[in-house]
């Protein structure tokens, strides 16, 4: 990435433009940066590094799934922790737990967040409203600089104690249920990943009021609500559950450091307090979370298929407005994941009804873009293939969300593979593939250079097949009963855990060209020029030059009724 | 940015040190905390939060400073008042979290399921044990010293607008002097207590839900000092006002949490049970 980066400074001081004269150079651009763009820039390969992390730590949760038995995870904490035999087991079994906490955690916080919210958000939203940059640049900034001191927290809770002596690491889950995350981790562990995740939900909600008041109130002349680009719609619904979800995360998380260090009650039983309170605030924050991961890529879709069926998106009000819905729906069904937490029947009656409902507005969207697609003439370049890649993964997750949906279906399925392959067809297949189409498609604009068509074709490909490789088994291991967040398993999961392992090697191999193709395209320096992609791509960030002057817009665009969006 | 072209109104800002800084000294504020709950040593902690309230000074000073120069332009002071409107939403979202803990017991009280936490309260909101403060004393007290606060603030902004400097002065002077005096009770009723902040889930909570708004009075009475600091400076005209304008929005903010906290927590919570003196 650094030679991306590189390039992207190379190539934009190349330019000619009034405004250069008073750019800021060196270290000084990047670290006090007040440039949507830049920021956007750092937040990607913030995301890339982070994913990168995350990625080789599920790696080695595969290769320990990949047969019975435990295969390398006593051996990797005996290196770590230089401990042999029976501890070396024990510290191995914890460690398989914290390195899938800790997956979780930075895939959420520190990739799809940073790629979506974070890089394209910043970048784009600006550029499709018509704005010279966010109402807030500092915010921005900080909003950025806030999440590599909240990863260095994470990581570093792996190296501190956190079930006991010899327990490295926080290792109860993403969603840190007490009392496995008080008194099961009294360690100094979890109040790093408490602190981490305080900080990372400040940069969230800085940046998330950021970019709802720039697209409130920085939008071109003449762009109403009602033109503005889907993308920019689905940033703005997207922030206000940023912004009313995660504070509700911090009340819950702070009442977990004070249970922890200084004996409040909160969590409890013993005390009067209640352990199924903290997994009530969790996801009345968790549950729009998952849209928070989705939305932004349901923005990104919307164009790249209108871009390459060469048609206006099909029903564009119905689909600003479906993610209104199902951002205000999404805040209203969280219990569902709490069917068997002893719910009375009438709230999981309501909240199998209320869950259900969200399948309503997600199939406008699905069925909107197919019609986009339906009689456009379509080039099947890399964006486009990403974008009907996403199409088809999420419909299948959103499926098998309905499935989960119910409350009956999911006693048997609570906590099991079944669970662990939906929420990946929806996120590490659904926003995984609509961050990988974004890439492909708005590379050219923000770096200028045109990447090799055969090798995005390629990664895509192999990542497709990987990826379903991963996790369609799952559906079947989950089904037949294989419960998730354990290191070993009964042989008669032994195949269907093979066909995922690899997968994930497949998965690895596409990880792989992706690295090569970005580098192969900083390198061969391809000009793209202002619209690679012709007259399907209509929005503002197309009429600008690749990359954008460090500060465009200095006059403001004005758009007449006839733009499209 | 100075010495751009641009045909608009936006303010261009520019490159500033101040949020690397920020992350730099919350970093060392987390690790403080995490040092000084771990025993280890609460040195950290202190840096850290010097850190953060010296960053906090120079960024708002310029921020003064660029408002002062002209920066802020009318559309700008929009971006301003959407970003101020946004945080005080998002600050009404962590106090809705910690109503959310104080109703799970208040109204979950008898859960069958929950017969380890029954055990412990009894059944009963408030749990078995906890003494309540009588509402209509110091806790009724504390709610006319806010509301009268809120009045003043209101004062001082006709002032300002009217262009009374006095007035302004005197209203501000006012509100600041009565939040702190409702900073004192609610000390004073915090260690007349017959609850402990530990070790009860009544405690936890109403601790937890008055603290926090102690602390967001706090923000609010140092904020309206900063106003009475800059009026005094000769800040603020009857036209250009948005700081104070900010702060009195903040102040009304914490005024309403505290009447839902007086209403549900004080007064709600307290019928029909015995009352500690």
């Amino acid at each position: 990435m650094a030679d991306t980066t590189a390039h992207l400074e190379a190539h934009a001081t190349g330019h000619d433009h009034a405004a250069h004269a008073h750019e800021p150079t060196g270290w000084r651009r990047w670290v006090y940066s007040t440039n949507h763009k830049d920021i956007g820039v750092m937040y990607l390969i913030f995301a890339i590094v982070a994913g990168v992390v995350g990625g080789i730590l599920s790696g080695f949760m595969r290769m320990e799934l990949q047969e019975p038995g435990i295969q390398i995870f006593h051996g990797l904490a005996s290196m770590a922790y230089g401990v042999e035999g029976g501890e070396a087991l024990d510290a191995g079994k914890h460690m398989y737990n914290v390195f899938t906490s800790a997956h979780a955690l930075i895939m959420i916080f520190f990739a799809v967040m940073p790629a979506t919210m974070g890089g394209f958000a910043n970048y784009f939203a600006p550029l499709m409203i018509g704005a010279p940059d966010t109402a807030f640049p500092r915010i921005n900034n900080i909003a950025f600089w806030l999440l590599p001191p909240s990863f260095l927290l994470l990581i570093a809770s792996m190296f501190f104690e956190g079930a006991g002596p010899g327990a490295l690491g926080f290792g109860g889950g993403w969603t840190a249920y007490p009392p496995l995350s008080t008194t099961g981790h009294p360690g100094p562990a979890m109040d790093f990943v408490i602190l981490s995740l305080h900080i990372a939900g400040i940069s969230s909600i800085l940046g998330s009021i950021n970019l709802i008041t720039t697209i409130f109130n920085m939008r071109a002349p003449g762009m109403t609500l009602h033109k503005m680009p889907l993308f920019a719609w689905s940033v703005l619904v997207t922030a206000f559950l940023l912004l009313l979800s995660l504070p509700v995360l911090a009340g819950g998380i702070t009442m977990l450091l004070t249970d922890r260090n200084f004996g409040t009650a909160f969590f409890r039983p013993a005390e009067g307090g209640d352990p199924v309170l903290f997994q009530h605030l969790f996801w009345f924050f968790g549950h729009p979370e998952v849209y928070i991961m989705i939305l932004p890529g349901f923005g990104m879709v919307s164009h790249i298929v209108s871009t390459f069926s060469r048609k206006p998106i099909f029903g564009y009000m119905a689909m600003a407005y479906a993610m209104v819905a199902i951002g205000f729906v999404g805040f209203v069904v969280w219990a569902h994941h709490m069917y068997t937490t002893g719910l009375s029947l009438d709230v999981q009656r309501y909240f199998v009804a209320a869950t259900m409902v969200i399948a309503v507005p997600t199939g406008i969207k699905i069925f909107s873009w197919i019609a986009t697609m339906w009689g456009g003439s379509i080039t099947f370049k890399s964006p486009m293939l990403w974008a009907i890649g996403f199409i088809f993964l999420f419909t299948v997750g959103g499926v098998t969300g309905v499935v989960l949906a119910n409350a009956g279906a999911d006693r048997a399925l609570h906590d099991t593979y079944y669970v662990v392959a939906h929420f990946h067809y929806v996120l590490s297949l659904g926003a995984v593939f609509s961050i990988f189409a974004g890439w492909y498609y708005w590379y050219p604009k923000m770096f200028g250079y045109m990447y090799n068509e055969f090798l995005a074709q390629a990664h895509f490909w192999i990542m497709f097949v990987g990826v379903n490789l991963i996790f369609f088994p799952q559906h079947f291991l989950g089904l037949a009963g294989m419960p998730r967040r354990y290191i070993d398993y009964p042989d008669a999961f032994g195949m269907f855990n093979r066909v995922s392992s690899i997968g994930y090697y497949i998965t690895f191999v596409a990880m792989v060209i992706f690295f090569y193709a970005t580098w192969e395209a900083a390198r061969k320096k391809r000009p793209a020029g202002d619209n690679p992609w012709g007259e399907g791509a209509t929005t503002l960030e197309w009429t600008l030059s690749s990359p954008p002057p460090f500060h465009q817009f200095t006059t403001l665009p004005r758009i007449d009724s006839t733009n499209a969006h | 940015m100075a010495g751009i072209a641009k045909n608009h109104d936006y303010h261009m800002v520019e490159p500033s040190p101040w949020p690397f800084v920020m992350s730099v000294a919350v970093l060392v504020l987390a690790i403080g905390i995490i040092s000084w709950m771990h025993h280890w040593t609460p040195f950290v902690f202190f840096i850290g939060l010097a850190g953060v309230l010296y960053t906090m000074y120079a960024w708002w000073s310029d921020v003064i400073k660029e408002a002062n120069g002209g920066d802020h332009t009318p559309v700008v002071q929009m971006h301003h008042r959407y970003g101020m409107m946004l945080f005080i939403a998002s600050e009404v979202m962590v106090f809705f979290g910690f109503f959310w803990a104080y109703f799970d017991g208040f109204f979950r009280l008898d859960d069958v399921e929950q017969y380890a936490r029954v055990a412990a309260t009894g059944g009963i909101w408030p749990p078995t044990g906890v003494e309540l403060f009588d509402p209509f004393h110091l806790p009724l007290f504390n709610t006319l010293l806010l509301l009268t606060s809120g009045t003043t603030v209101t004062w001082a902004h006709h002032a300002l607008l009217e262009g009374d400097r006095e007035g302004l002065k005197w209203g501000l002077i006012l509100t600041v002097l009565l939040g702190a005096v409702f900073t004192c009770v609610q000390a004073i009723e915090y260690m007349e207590a017959g609850f402990s902040f530990a070790g009860n889930m009544y405690g936890a909570t109403f601790f937890m839900a008055t603290g926090l708004h102690g602390f967001h009075v706090l923000i609010g009475t140092i904020f309206l000092l900063v106003c009475l600091l800059r009026a005094m400076r000769g800040d603020f005209t009857p036209e250009r006002h948005i700081g104070f304008e900010f702060a009195a929005w903040y102040w009304h903010f914490v005024d309403v949490v505290w009447l839902f906290l007086f209403a549900s927590i004080y007064v709600w919570g307290s019928w029909g049970v015995a009352i500690h003196h």
